[in-house]
């Protein structure tokens, strides 16, 4: 469903021209569930925003199922990043004048749902993560764990068939990430295509692939079978 | 989406509040001031007579000095002599004219002893004066045509409404007597009310711009002989160029000017005609010794009389201009509080975007909130608009009351002034904050 081919990244500012990912070639399919590892300033969040239609590329061709992404413009991509895909960021991204329900509520006012139906899916997601109770909570009155369960229920409010997730356990300790991870599992057996950006071996582990990338360039592509 | 949009801003604008008061005192300062001098130079300037303006006509002879102009560059007098009022009421070439001049009397009412005398003001004017100034009336009419008999004229008044209210409680007066007398000596003459006029406060006061036109109406109205033969007490402006003799008599035949002339004239042609009368008058009178000065008479319609006796004072335009700037160095500091708003917010649009909000929505949604602290700023705006005419007319007194008043044009147009101000300054600070690039700011996170 996502499949990129020759992606060149490059930066260019007064003094510097940084080649944040070149000729990258990748294959995502429905259904997989795909670490992306890699040193700090490897590309890894530049790949994962070209890929959620949230940063052009230089270079080479996109096809998100079968569609080149290249042509559209700001509205029909809004449009595909509300309705395919779900982000998850290392910092939760809460908006923090909102409490958790109108937090939860963002992606399905872009999609145009009724009322009803929104309360629905955000009850719905809230009830998935434990977090009924914190539904009239403000994202500083919660835990760091609390946040980005959260924040994934934003993601998945909307049912996107295509999850992006940016170090989401970068700033938990380790039991919360590691129930992040757990969560993150139980959607993919669900059938939810995850692409998530890490720079911890052990949790890539975790993900049944993983590629590698360096300077921009994919250095090593690991299919384990899971 | 306008429903979701009204609630993000209401959340936010509460969230900053101090920034949000920031805002709204910014713009409701600037809209305040501009306001306050807008409403007075627009009163100033609107025009009083909107369906005849064009047709009644203000004459101007030039009997002056030879040596130097009543008024430079080359103006004739303002107003015209008790001659020259005599002469253009008998030659009645105008479709209506009518001279008119002010005066002041004490007013008694003869059956009742308990009735306070009061001083009013006093019009003298002729016939035409009502029809031709679209004069409402309550009760009764004015008087039919007393052009040729000024000394003698019958003695009766048409009142003010106020004036029907504070003598007659409001009644049908018509038929009732009152008293007019000299202030200064004790004679008083028995008029009868055949008329009531229905409010009546065109302002400025345009059929005489020759001493505050922005005071309040005449209270009372005669016919302009009577002026003379009952002994009132003129009240308005007199010029003179040459030493008169003594006497009523002797002013009468003097070149002194008090009269002010309108005329009716309802076409190009008429007003041609006109014109040609009255050069060929002023010639005649040349061969008589009167009318020293080169041919100069004048026809102003009332725009042109209003702004040829500068009812709208450059000094108000300067005001204007002073306070449009305000309004917009407030709206410059409201786009610099704007600005730092939004790109505050710069995360939580990262977040927008990437969860499906173009940059179209966002534009809408910043937008919306912008319009909310207009909205705000148009409010305050508008309680300091009144305040401030409020205190104008506490400095000014009464006189001004006439000028000062908002109308719901101008409480309508604050309001929108403020929103649109409020929106045109949040036009940039909205752009700029759409234009934030979403992978940028979830990169620094
Ligand atoms: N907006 C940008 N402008 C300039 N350089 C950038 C920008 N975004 C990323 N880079 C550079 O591109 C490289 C890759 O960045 P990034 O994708 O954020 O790496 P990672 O997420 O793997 O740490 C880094 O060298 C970074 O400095
Ligand atoms: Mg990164």
């Amino acid at each position: 469903m996502l499949d990129m081919k020759g992606i060149a990244r490059i930066y260019q500012t007064d003094l510097v021209r940084t080649h944040a990912l070149r000729d990258l070639t990748l294959t995502v399919n429905e259904g997989d569930f795909t670490a992306v590892v890699g040193p700090s300033g490897s590309g890894k969040t530049t790949f994962l925003n070209i890929a959620g239609l949230l940063e052009d590329f230089d270079e080479g061709s996109y096809l998100l199922d079968g569609e080149n992404v290249a042509g559209l413009n700001d509205r029909q991509r809004s449009k595909l990043r509300n309705e395919k895909i779900g982000f998850i960021f290392q910092g939760f991204n809460l908006i923090p004048d909102l409490n958790v329900f109108d937090n939860v509520d963002v992606p399905l006012r872009y999609r145009g749902f009724p009322a009803a139906e929104r309360k629905r899916r955000i009850e719905e997601q809230l009830e998935r993560f434990g977090l009924t109770g914190r539904i009239r909570h403000f994202p500083s009155q919660l835990s760091g764990g609390q946040q980005q369960r959260v924040a994934i229920a934003r993601a998945l409010a909307g049912d996107p068939r295509f999850l992006l997730a940016d170090e989401p356990t970068g700033n938990l300790d380790s039991a919360s990430a590691s129930g992040v991870l757990d969560l993150l599992e139980g959607l993919h057996t669900s059938g939810t295509t995850i692409i998530m950006v890490t720079h911890d071996p052990a949790l890539a582990a975790r993900a049944p692939s993983s590629i590698h990338l360096q300077d921009g360039r994919v250095v090593g592509n690991d299919e384990a079978a899971a | 989406m306008i429903f979701y949009y009204l609630r993000l801003a209401a959340i936010s604008l509460r969230r900053n509040w101090g920034q949000t008061t920031l805002m709204i005192l910014a713009i409701g300062l600037g809209i305040g001031v501009c306001m306050s001098i807008v409403t007075i130079n627009y009163l100033m300037a609107k025009d009083p007579i909107p369906d005849k303006s064009s047709q009644l006509y203000y004459v101007q002879l030039d009997n002056w000095d030879p040596n130097r102009p009543a008024e430079s560059p080359n103006e004739p007098p303002d107003q015209i002599t008790w001659m020259d009022h005599q002469a253009l009421m008998s030659a009645a070439k105008a479709f209506r004219q009518t001279g008119n001049a002010s005066a002041t009397a004490i007013i008694r009412k003869p059956d009742d002893d308990n009735f306070r005398p009061f001083l009013a003001r006093i019009r003298g004017n002729h016939a035409d004066f009502f029809p031709m100034f679209d004069v409402p009336f309550l009760y009764g009419t004015g008087w039919t045509s007393d052009a040729h008999r000024d000394w003698g004229a019958d003695q009766v008044v048409v009142l003010s409404r106020e004036t029907n209210d504070r003598l007659f409680g409001g009644e049908d007066s018509v038929g009732r007597e009152i008293t007019l007398g000299n202030p200064t000596e004790f004679s008083s003459n028995l008029f009868r009310v055949i008329g009531v006029l229905d409010e009546w406060r065109p302002v400025p006061r345009f059929y005489d711009l020759t001493s505050n036109y922005f005071s309040d109406p005449a209270e009372i109205f005669i016919p302009f002989g009577l002026i003379l033969s009952q002994g009132l007490s003129r009240s308005g402006n007199t010029n003179c160029w040459k030493p008169t003799g003594d006497g009523l008599r002797a002013f009468l035949g003097s070149e002194c000017v008090w009269i002010q002339y309108w005329t009716e004239l309802r076409n190009h042609q008429e007003k041609a005609d006109y014109m040609a009368y009255l050069d060929q008058y002023v010639t005649e009178q040349k061969e008589g010794g009167r009318f020293p000065r080169p041919l100069n008479n004048r026809l102003s319609n009332v725009n042109e009389w209003l702004d040829h006796e500068n009812v709208v004072q450059p000094e108000a335009k300067m005001l204007l201009a002073v306070a449009v700037m305000f309004l917009v160095v407030c709206l410059l500091n409201t786009i610099g509080l704007l600005l730092s708003k939004f790109l505050g917010k710069s995360s939580e649009i990262g977040v927008r975007r990437a969860l499906g909000a173009s940059r179209g929505s966002l534009m809408y949604q910043y937008l919306v909130e912008t319009a909310m602290i207009g909205f705000g700023g148009g409010l305050l705006g508008l309680l300091l608009t009144w305040l401030g005419l409020e205190s104008m007319l506490a400095i000014f007194g009464s006189d001004a009351s006439n000028l000062m008043r908002l109308d719901l044009n101008m409480v309508v147009a604050a309001v929108a002034l403020a929103i649109a101000s409020a929106i045109g300054a949040g036009l940039y600070p909205t752009w700029r904050a759409c234009r934030i690039d979403p992978a940028a700011q979830l990169k620094s996170q």
